[in-house]
């Protein structure tokens, strides 16, 4: 099954996606779009494998000798779990602060106006 | 909105998004294909330019310039953060008790600090020849001196982490890459071009022309980052209490 790794990433997405619209806490949703997250990193690596090659890293294998997956995903990859963390702790903070204004952090109870 | 007809909805916007991608997924390249014309492509040039660690080329050569974006997201969460967790009306500030820690914790939480700090400088410096570079590095820096939190108590990590400097620091990474950049638009090149410096020995430390720079920049900006996010965190957490609820 060669397109089994893209599916488990779709997988991956639709597991974050049910966890954010069920989700009965904030961190818990937090943690979901992680999940989401994580899926785009599955797709990435997989659409840069190649079969039997090795880390694009030269410092012990000789230029040539051996097929490299791609670096280019790789690369992105990397972008990817950076923005990622970076959205992640934006985030949580945003939930320390709804804790403190609203005395809670269940989503379905954020539902009324105030101020 | 009620439960029901929100999981409907998600039933089905999810039966519509997995057809879809699945459909997808049959028409991309096998798994495993030997054909990457970009990754072929991003190698050659990493060896023209004698950076072993063709994902650090990738990065901090060819694009450059989106690392400068990446990193002032960082910079902007950071900054985000920072507001968020601010000290409000009503709240103040205490001084957290000293507690006592188990021996074992405090004693391997020792001798690991400059262990893991030598570890993240490491990866730092070694980005542009082996699997590692800023970002990973910076972060291992910054969790480094969070050992002592563990190991010995709060105040300690306080003596260590004046965060003022932190932010300083921050920004300096920051600012160190855009000069870095605009050093190779005055040297009569583009903006993050790498034809500024030579390009070294392959597979050593000064190899790479601006890759290892950049890098350090990153590292330190990271490393920064990281330590005023988890000191937000860590406020809100140990210092800070509700005014009223005392």
């Amino acid at each position: 099954m060669s397109v089994l790794p893209y599916l488990a990433a779709g997988w991956m997405f639709l597991a974050g996606c049910y966890g954010l619209a069920t989700s009965r806490h904030l961190v818990h949703a937090v943690g979901c779009l992680a999940v989401c997250q994580s899926s785009t990193y599955v797709l990435l690596l997989a659409v840069g494998y190649r079969t039997g090659g090795t880390a694009p890293v030269f410092s012990d294998v000789r230029p040539g000798s051996r097929p490299l997956v791609d670096p280019v995903v790789q690369a992105l990859t990397l972008t990817d779990v950076v923005v990622g963390a970076t959205v992640t702790a934006l985030l949580l903070a945003l939930v320390v602060q709804v804790a403190k204004r609203h005395g809670t952090v269940d989503p379905d109870e954020l539902s009324e106006l105030r101020g | 909105m009620s439960r029901r007809l929100r999981m409907l909805l998600l039933a089905l916007g999810g039966a519509g998004f997995a057809a879809l991608f699945a459909a997808a997924c049959l028409e991309l390249p096998h798994f495993g294909a030997a054909r990457h014309p970009y990754g072929e492509r991003a190698v050659h040039a990493a060896l023209a330019r004698h950076t072993a660690n063709v994902v650090s080329a990738v990065n901090f050569d060819q694009r450059a310039f989106d690392t400068l974006g990446e990193e002032s997201i960082l910079f902007a969460a950071v900054l985000g953060t920072v507001v968020l967790l601010r000290q409000t009306r009503g709240e103040r500030q205490v001084r957290p008790e000293p507690v006592a820690v188990a021996r074992p914790v405090r004693r391997y939480s020792l001798v690991m600090v400059p262990v893991a700090l030598l570890t993240g400088l490491y990866v730092v410096a070694h980005g542009q020849l082996s699997p590692g570079g800023g970002f990973q590095g910076g972060v291992v820096v910054a969790t480094a001196l969070h050992l002592l939190y563990i190991g010995v108590d709060y105040q300690a990590l306080e003596r260590i982490r004046p965060v003022g400097g932190y932010e300083v620091g921050d920004a300096a990474g920051e600012a160190a890459y855009l000069v870095l950049g605009a050093a190779g638009l005055l040297g009569g090149s583009a903006f993050l071009a790498n034809t500024l410096l030579p390009y070294g020995t392959f597979n050593t430390i000064p190899s790479g022309g601006t890759v290892p720079l950049l890098n350090a920049a990153i590292g330190m900006e990271v490393a920064c980052a990281v330590v005023v996010l988890l000191a937000r965190f860590l406020d809100q957490a140990v210092e800070i209490v509700d005014g009223s609820g005392e």
